[in-house]
């Protein structure tokens, strides 16, 4: 199209749109499953991320051309516990890791080997009972399948602060759904 | 390394984010030890029903609609308070370059991206046998976990015996095979799992020798072609670059399957 582009001079703001339509927007998806299990519930999440999506448009020229989705991840994070009004993520740090919840193993009970046999709906209620930092840290693992890199990035944590947490996430999940036995086996049926 | 070692390793394990050495020693360990293993087990079993399509919640169609691409809908999202009022022609006018540059520029990238990846046939028909075999019913001829049952079903229907391997160890389970055509003549296909994504890994006798491994990325599959031993291989999937050179790499790791299968 020549004519278009001799009568319109590349505006930056053009390009900034177009850039952050192609970068930003496919993300789409991944903002709002991470803000949809910070909030457990529809109305918030899309709050959540309607916001944050604002925010990335505001913020888009700091965005310097790493991965789209985890800069993007991040400003939900950053949202949802701003909004939310939550004790800053660094009080929860801080409580979380200490001994106060030792990993607890007590290796493979016999209900452990019915996980395979839990549904979406037991396996949906025993994520959203786990608290934030531990239920963050498993959606970006295994729903976003991201690398401990990444989600040390989104979460501003060190590397071997995610993996502990992330074993310690995993534990809590397999407690959770072994511990309660009557629901394993009523969805068993 | 101890039990007690093992228990933030193991989930670095199983996340394939260990160092090959490290990898190395908790294999090892996973062998010797039978309660590490059935954890091991256990876990890799809550990995797969995480990942269930069930899960994630994808955006509405409220939310996306608001944000869809369309120049004028983005801008008229923009915060009103946060952009000084332009005067509408120039919104006009960004809109027009908008457009003007999403019409142009990618058909530009996928013109010379698609001349590129053309000139090699194979790479072209991988990608179309990748994308047939995941339509409906046509991914798998032989359904198996079992590398012991997948490589005998080849015998007599391919002029060569196919190497088979499981490599759910490493993450990519082995879920059947499926006879194929590629470059003219019939090739076996293996047909390998990265938690929801399918990878398809064609092989067939090589005319040539050893030719270094190329790698391709088209319509957002990744196809990384190499020659190893007398066979071709051609590996395509939708997963991570990264991911399906993991896989490769694991492929070609002949050392690499330790014994244990615990997700089984």
């Amino acid at each position: 199209m020549p004519v278009d582009l001799h009568v319109i001079p590349p505006s930056p703001d053009s390009v900034r749109s177009a850039r952050f339509e192609a970068l930003v927007l496919p993300c789409l998806d991944a903002a709002y499953n991470l803000a949809r299990w910070l909030a457990r519930n529809d109305a918030d999440a899309q709050d959540v991320v309607q916001e944050a999506m604002l925010r990335a448009l505001r913020y888009f020229d700091s965005f310097h051309g790493n991965d789209a989705r985890v800069w993007l991840l991040a400003i939900v994070r950053n949202t949802y516990y701003t909004l939310c009004m939550k004790t800053p993520p660094d009080n929860l740090r801080e409580s979380l890791d200490e001994d106060a919840h030792p990993l607890i193993d007590q290796g493979p009970s016999p209900e452990a080997l019915t996980l395979l046999a839990v549904d979406v709906g037991t396996l949906q209620l025993a994520l959203e009972r786990l608290p934030p930092p531990l239920r963050e840290v498993l959606v970006l693992r295994e729903l976003e399948e991201c690398s401990y890199k990444e989600i040390a990035a989104i979460t501003e944590q060190k590397i071997g602060t995610v993996m502990s947490r992330l074993a310690r996430a995993r534990e809590r999940l397999k407690t959770e759904l072994t511990c309660r036995p009557k629901e394993v086996r009523r969805h068993d049926l | 390394m101890t039990c007690d070692d093992t228990r933030l390793l193991m989930h670095a394990y199983l996340d394939d984010e260990l160092d090959a050495a490290q990898s190395a020693v908790m294999a090892r360990h996973l062998q010797e030890c039978t309660s590490c293993t059935a954890n091991y087990g256990v876990y890799s079993r809550l990995r797969k029903a995480l990942a269930q399509p069930g899960l994630y919640h994808r955006a509405p169609d409220a939310l996306r609609e608001r944000w869809s691409p369309a120049p004028s809908a983005a801008q008229a999202t923009l915060p009103a308070s946060s952009q000084p009022r332009r005067a509408p022609l120039a919104y006009a006018m960004a809109a027009g370059f908008a457009g003007a540059l999403l019409l142009t520029s990618p058909a530009w990238i996928t013109a010379l991206q698609q001349r590129g990846a053309d000139s090699n046939p194979v790479v072209a028909e991988a990608i179309s046998s990748h994308i047939r075999s995941l339509q409906a019913q046509h991914l798998m001829d032989v359904v198996s976990t079992d590398q012991h049952t997948v490589k005998p079903w080849f015998e007599g229907k391919l002029d060569f015996s196919p190497r088979v391997k499981d490599l759910v160890s490493e993450g990519f389970p082995l879920i059947g095979g499926r006879l194929d055509a590629i470059d003219g003549r019939s090739v076996a296909a293996l047909i390998y799992k990265r938690h929801l994504h399918v990878i398809n890994l064609y092989q067939w006798p090589a005319d040539s020798a050893a030719t270094a491994q190329a790698e391709v990325q088209r319509h957002g599959y990744t196809v990384i072609r190499w020659t190893a031993e007398g066979m071709r291989y051609v590996a395509i999937s939708d997963v991570s670059a990264g991911d399906l050179k993991q896989f490769v790499l694991a492929f070609q790791n002949d050392a690499g399957t330790p014994a244990v299968n615990p997700s089984r």
